[in-house]
């Protein structure tokens, strides 16, 4: 079943289930992709939005309302919500390095069995750029990162040892993917969900990192 | 001395070849187009560009880097513009990626006369190699030095007679910091009012920092660039 999902319903079915987890009052910063979607799935009114071109309490906009100097950090347009605060670059980082930030939901090429994500560079490709990522995980509270499970020619991203260039020494907290979710309890995966249509058999054999069930 | 100047020339004659220039901007967000557009014009060479993206393909800074005068990119995020990733595999421009908090934090401490800090950031990657690690009360740091320039052209929305500065939204980002981190500090801005009539208390960059002051002649709107 979830072989012939296309990728949109993957996104939203991804996105959908990490809004679940995030409980008010908090303040979260997420990634492009997948992480952008979560906020069209959460239930809580008193979640705040980070992001890290410098606005605290991003909403979404109308298109009639879209202002060209508002955008997100993945230069979207997006909107201001009540209490909303802006500041300069260094300043938002200073949350996010700092900890003030609660949670940051990450995409992530590779994920290693000990929670050591890949989100920066491949090797052999000229490495250009890095954004928000390492800080985020240094200084995010707790780390999700959301991701297909396997690439597109099939292979597993949860891998033993990642083969691109880890973007920290901290491990994240929870993985999302469209078959299954993680917990990192330990320095080792344990698997805490099955997404809909995902099958135990299936995601033994799409992993090659050890999990715990 | 008034700091309004009345020209592109006047505005950009500090840059000159080899020198270290910081500019604005998040993408196009709080770029200072007016000052980029007037960079393409003027004959420098070897500039080593301060910026978190070097403009996209044949834009902004991206014109700048395909007229080659361009020696080397400090910035975090390249990706935006493909045309850097084809001149550094040509070996025609040297590039340091840094970890976008600390591009802002190095300027934020170049400004405020320090020689560096250590950062959490980027400990044990590729991008911590041939950095000073330290450990403070059990956890590891590595050392980024401060980043000071010749020039900073950045953009602000109002400036007052006296260069006060107030900003806009996310068009912020990275000008307050780059105001501090330059010898010479030019600013584009939308509007220009008399001193008194900005609120003290929402003045984000005090008039101490700024050189020159230049009126906004490209701004970017909901259709893209355009000229006003």
């Amino acid at each position: 079943m979830t072989g012939t999902m296309n990728k949109t319903d993957m996104q939203h079915l991804i996105a959908e289930r990490v809004a679940q987890e995030l409980k008010g009052p908090c303040a979260v910063n997420l990634g492009i992709g997948i992480p952008t979607l979560v906020a069209e799935y959460m239930k809580e009114d008193n979640i705040y939005l980070h992001t890290e071109n410098g606005l605290l309490g991003v909403t979404d906009v109308e298109e009639e309302d879209i202002d060209p100097n508002l955008v997100n950090a993945g230069k979207l347009p997006v909107g201001e919500a009540v209490g909303a605060s802006f500041f300069n670059s260094s300043d938002s980082f200073a949350m996010i390095r700092g900890g003030h930030v609660d949670v940051a939901i990450l995409g992530a090429l590779q994920v290693d069995e000990t929670g050591l994500i890949a989100n920066w560079a491949v090797p052999g490709k000229n490495i250009m750029g890095v954004g928000g990522a390492m800080d985020l995980l240094v200084g995010a509270k707790k780390v999700f990162v959301t991701m297909s499970h396997t690439s597109k020619d099939g292979s597993p991203k949860l891998l033993k040892e990642c083969t691109y260039p880890i973007t920290s020494t901290r491990q994240v907290d929870m993985i999302f993917t469209e078959l299954a979710v993680f917990e990192v309890v330990d320095s080792q995966l344990k698997l805490v969900d099955l997404m809909p249509g995902a099958t135990i058999e299936e995601v033994r054999e799409k992993t090659e990192a050890a999990f715990t069930e | 001395m008034s700091k309004i100047l009345n020209n592109l020339n006047e505005a950009l004659s500090a840059v000159k070849t080899g020198d270290t220039v910081l500019v604005g901007g998040f993408g196009l967000v709080g770029a200072p187009l007016t000052l980029i557009d007037g960079l393409t014009e003027k004959d420098v060479k070897d500039l080593t560009i301060v910026s978190n993206n070097l403009g996209e393909s044949g834009k902004g800074l991206g014109i700048l880097l395909n007229q080659n005068k361009i020696k080397k990119g400090i910035g975090s995020y390249f990706t935006s513009n493909r045309d850097v990733g084809d001149k550094y595999q040509k070996g025609e421009i040297e590039l340091e990626l840094l970890p976008q908090g600390t591009l802002a934090e190095s300027m934020r401490a170049g400004g405020a006369g320090l020689g560096g800090y250590y950062t959490t950031t980027g400990v044990g990657t590729d991008l911590a190699k041939g950095k000073e690690e330290r450990e403070i009360d059990g956890v590891k740091y590595i050392f980024e030095k401060a980043i000071r320039a010749d020039v900073a052209l950045i953009r602000a929305y109002k400036a007052d007679t006296l260069g006060n500065l107030v900003y806009y939204k996310t068009a912020r980002n990275f000008n307050p910091l780059m105001a501090m981190a330059a010898k010479t500090v030019i600013v584009e801005v939308d509007e220009i009012v008399e001193a008194g009539e900005l609120d003290p208390e929402a003045i984000v960059t005090p008039f101490i920092y700024v050189d020159g002051i230049i009126k906004a002649q490209q701004v970017l709107t909901k259709k893209g660039v355009v000229n006003v």
